[in-house]
Order: structure tokens, then sequence, then C-alpha cells
């Protein structure tokens, strides 16, 4: 954390250093060394980018009525509402919100015991799996069979019949978010444990004397101190959650049917087919809804002036 | 920022006495975290025993009776995936498209980073704020046009194309991380340098990157783990059918073989094992770059 440091001391320098400088003009060290990135920006991410706009418009609003009004495949109304939207929004409440419930749980307890180094390296290996593998490892636990599916396995060994949790769109939400939180709560518990060594312990200390329990302790002095952290794991997994393919494609590419699908598999499903411009307007809309969390994550930084 | 000591919240136990009292009440506390380390435990190392499984055993039970002493142990999975289900090729694949979509991104990020940071010209902080603006644009933003430039271009399907595709959507990332950390470097160190003669060039090459590699080595393990783990950009961008790495392989494995678990865990494994050795023997960086990367 001495970045950060460093960087509140170098701050004000930099800010002065702007200014009349600025006037003196474009020069060759400038060209060379931010040239070659702005022209890779410009011809392959700008270029595209305003080109998959167009593309959207290609029958004017068409795409977008279709998409938000006449796809039961992107979100449907009737009740119980359907649609990858929908379940990105599943994702959003319950991914999200149990990556955190988790994370503050594990990240408190590992506080308290010494091994605390090995449970958060233990949670936070996932991070390093891809989402491909991730994906094999959780179809293998959820198996129907209860020779290969340890959660079947388990539920025979209670007397319930195997359940094929990824074929039934009852569950199969359900079990995709699990996997998810599973690779992500790992993420949550090192953030939320580096900001709990930030609460002074005196704080907690003279808490303890005036009798307070450990569940107000953490109810009315954790939790209200770590809600800084906590937004911040929040923004970050929403912008997973928008993004979200690899997990889904894997584990069962939005189906049975269309029950467990989310907008950036819908966007490739229809690049697949070859339905380009519907495809470019499901991408713009993943753009859209990124548009608000990335502000407030711009905000962030701009205010913290640190790397991590 | 790493997996650090606790920081004891209490005073250490002064006796015996206390220290039991302490182990007892804190028992709780130990049970939940060995089930939450079952739990994130369990389903990768049942799925790392069945890669060493046979076939058939797979077939007739589960990995947990290893736990009951009965464990034939084989290789037989990991030679046939390598061997006849192209993995290895596949694993070539993968570091052919990861090496050059990790340095290229690594080396005009560092450039253009210091250039924002450093080097005084015009609308610099406008085009700045650009460029960390392209952070939001999801890879679904670019991907349709792409095939077509790059179908003009004549790299469409080709591992250069895939380079190219990596290197620009790392670049804003890259530029906004290393530039963070550039403009913390001492000012004094950068303006005598100057004062000395030395070109930006110089500077850049002799005092910047020497002073920076635990930023550089953070960004550099990100990306390389963020290429290695793609999947999106394998699919659209490799080259068909001998160019794709391992993960778009294992997609197809599972499209061929969905129950062949003994093909399935020795192949997953295999993707797993370099993001592993990098986790296990470059923790603080990874760590560091994971969570700085947590932005894109």
């Amino acid at each position: 954390m001495s970045t950060a440091t460093a960087a509140r001391e170098a701050a004000p320098e930099v800010a002065q250093s702007r200014g009349p400088k600025l006037l003196r003009g474009w020069n060759m060290a400038a060209l060379i060394f931010i040239g070659p990135a702005v022209l890779l920006l410009a011809v392959f991410m700008i270029y595209p980018a305003v080109r998959t706009i167009a593309l959207s418009f290609e029958n004017g609003l068409g795409n977008y009525v279709q998409l938000l009004t006449a796809d039961p495949r992107f979100i449907s109304f009737n009740l119980p509402p359907s649609g990858s939207l929908f379940n990105n929004i599943l994702w959003l409440l319950f991914y999200t919100g149990g990556c955190i419930l988790i994370g503050l749980i594990v990240a408190v307890m590992a506080t308290r015991v010494r091994y605390e180094r090995v449970v958060k390296a233990i949670v936070f290996l996932p991070m390093a799996i891809a989402a491909t593998a991730l994906g094999v490892i959780w179809r293998f636990v959820y198996s129907p069979d209860p020779d290969t599916g340890l959660i079947n396995a388990g539920l025979g060994v209670i007397g319930v019949d195997p359940i094929s949790w990824l074929g039934n769109a009852t569950f199969v939400n359900t079990a995709l978010i699990i996997a998810g939180i599973w690779g992500s709560a790992g993420f949550a518990v090192v953030i939320l444990s580096a900001a709990l060594k930030g609460i002074s312990s005196e704080i907690l200390e003279a808490a303890r004397v005036d009798g307070a329990t450990e569940g107000q302790i953490f109810r009315r002095i954790i939790v209200p101190m770590l809600s800084l952290p906590i937004s911040v794991i929040a923004v970050t997994l929403t912008i997973n959650v928008v993004k979200l393919f690899d997990l889904v494609y894997i584990m069962t590419k939005g189906g049975p049917g269309n029950a467990s699908n989310v907008i950036a598999v819908q966007m490739y499903q229809q690049f697949s087919a070859r339905n380009f411009d519907y495809s470019a307007t499901v991408a713009v809309v993943m753009l859209i809804v990124l548009i608000p969390v990335m502000i407030f994550n711009i905000r962030r930084f701009r205010s913290e002036r640190v790397i991590a | 920022m790493t997996f650090g000591e606790s920081v004891a919240v209490e005073a250490p136990p002064r006796t015996t006495t206390e220290r039991i009292t302490r182990t007892i009440s804190k028992a709780p506390i130990h049970i939940a975290l060995a089930i939450v380390g079952l739990i994130w435990l369990l389903p990768t190392i049942g799925l790392l025993i069945t890669s060493f499984r046979p076939a058939s055993d797979i077939l007739s039970t589960g990995w947990w009776e290893i736990f009951a002493g009965r464990l034939n142990f084989t290789l037989d999975n990991y030679q046939q995936v390598l061997g006849s289900q192209g993995m290895l090729n596949s694993f070539i694949n993968s570091v052919i498209i990861t090496i050059p979509s990790t340095i290229f991104p690594v080396f005009f990020a560092a450039l253009a980073a210091y250039g924002f940071a450093w080097v005084d010209f015009p609308f610099r902080d406008s085009v700045f704020l650009v460029v960390v603006g392209l952070l939001l644009v999801p890879i679904q933003m670019v991907l349709i046009p792409l095939v077509q430039l790059f179908a003009t271009m004549g790299v469409y399907g080709q591992f250069t194309g895939l380079w190219i595709a990596h290197t620009a959507f790392a670049l804003p990332f890259g530029i906004f991380l290393l530039r963070n950390f550039f403009i913390t470097l001492p000012r004094d160190l950068i303006e005598a340098a100057k004062i000395d003669g030395a070109s930006s060039w110089n500077i850049f090459r002799t005092v910047v990157m020497p002073l920076s590699v635990p930023a550089l080595a953070s960004f550099a393990i990100f990306q390389f783990l963020w290429v290695w783990n793609d999947l999106l950009m394998a699919l659209v961008f490799a080259p068909r059918p001998n160019g794709l790495p391992m993960t778009t392989q294992v997609q197809n494995l599972l499209g061929t073989f969905a129950t062949e678990w003994h093909l399935l865990a020795a192949a997953s494994f295999l993707i797993m094992v370099v993001p592993l050795i990098v986790f296990f023997s470059l923790q603080r960086y990874f760590v560091q770059g994971l969570l700085a990367g947590s932005v894109k």
C-alpha cells in the first residue's frame, strides 16, 4: 500500500506541472510514446466500436424495439419473467450478494485464526483457474450420475433421487450462480480482509468492554466501516455479471432451452448465427448497461489514484 | 497486497488455561472455516483425482472411493488427451497465442503510460481520459467489425489477428495501470535526468523501467492469465482447426465427449497447470495483478 501513499504525495506536483507547458505543442517524444498505442486503439477498438453501433441501427430503431419488446429469449415480462436479461439480473442480485456475504463471513472469521493465510489462499485459488476449467469442475460436481457427481452422491446417502441440476430449468440458474460465487468469492475475501485490518482494534476492544456481543460488533461496527470496500466489490462483480460468458457457455450454453441464457452468450449465439446487426444491438445494450458502473469506477480511481 | 499475516485483534493468551479456553471458544470458527476449506477444495480435488483414474473405474465408482483405499493410478488419460485429442498441440497454441499477446501490450502500454505521465503535449489529459473510457468497452462491441477488418487485412483466423485483438483490448487497462504507477515515481529523479541531458527515451529505458518492475510484473501476469484463460476471443479469431488454444479445445471436447470424464478432467487440468504454477510462485504479483485487473 506504499504506492498509495506515494501517489498522494506526488499528485499535487503533477497537477502543478500542467498548464502553460501544455501549449508547447506536439513533439517527437509524444508521438513515439503514445503514437503506437493510440493508433492501435483507434483502428482496433474505437473504429470497430463505432461500426458496431452503426450496425445496430441498420433498421433504424427496429432491432432495439425487437430486442426489448418482442424477443422472449432476451426479456419476457410474462410471469414468471425470463430471458437472458432477466437472468443477468438474477446473477446481479444473488452472485454479487452471495460473494459479498461469503466474503464478509470468511474474512471476519479468518482474521481470528492463525491460519488466515491458508484460508484466504484456498478461497482465492479459483480466481487463477480459467472459467472454462471451472465450468468443467462444476459440471462434474453437478453430474446427474450419483457415481460421478458429488452432490447427487451426497443426496443418495440421505435417500434423495439424483437431480439433473443443469438440465432442469428450475435449478439451472441457482446451480450456475453457486459455481460463479465459488469462483469469485476469493476476490471479496481478499479485499475485505485487507479492509478489516484497517479497523482499529481499539474500537473493537472498546465495544467489547462496553458489553457488545460479537453479532452486534459485526452489524454495527464492522459492516458500516466496510461500506466503501463493499461498494468496490459490488461494482467489480457487476461488471463481471454484464460480461459473464465463459462459465455459462461451457456449462449450459444457455440451456436447457433458454433457461440459463445471459446477454453475453446471447450476443455470441446471434453472432454465430450470422445475425450481425441483431448481435451488435445486444452488444450495444451491454455497453449501455456498463456506462454508469464504469463512471462510478473512474470517479473512484480519480479520487484514490491507487493501482490496487 | 498479499495474503498477509493476520494482525492480532486480541491480546495474545497469557496462560495455558487461557489458551485452552480461547481455543474451545473458537471451536465454531474452526469448524466453519474447515467447512469453507472443504467446499473450496473438494470440487477441484475431485476432478484432479479423476484425471488419474482409469476410464472404467470412473464409470463405475465416484472419485471419493479413494478414501476407501481404492485407487488405480494411471497416466493414460493425460496420454490420450495430449495425443489423440490434440491437447499437446493446443497447449503449444496457447503458448504461441499468449506470449506475444502479453509482451506487446506490456511494451506499448508502458510506452504510452510514460507519455501520459511525463511527456507534455496538447490535450494530454483529454486523450488519457478517452483511453480510460475505453475500459468500459466489452469485447462484444468490437467482435463483428474486427472479423471484417481482419479479413480485409488477411489476418482473420491467424495468430496475428488474435495477437492484435488481445493487444488492443489490453491497452486501456495497461496504460491506466502503468500511468498511475509512473506518476508516483519521484519527480526529482526524472528532472535530474533531464538536466543531465538524457533523452525521454533514455529516461524511460534506464530510469522509469527499472523502477517499475513490480507494476510491469503485475500487469504482465494479469494479461498472461487473461489471454491464457480466454475463451471468447479464441472462439472467434483462433486459427481453425489446428490453431485452437486449450480453452476452445476443451469446449470442443465437451461437445463430443460430454460425459467422458477421464478426458475432460485431464484436459481441464492441463489448462490449470500453468496458472497454478504462476499462482504459487509469484503469489504477490498475482494477487496484485488480479485485484488491479478487477476494473476490467
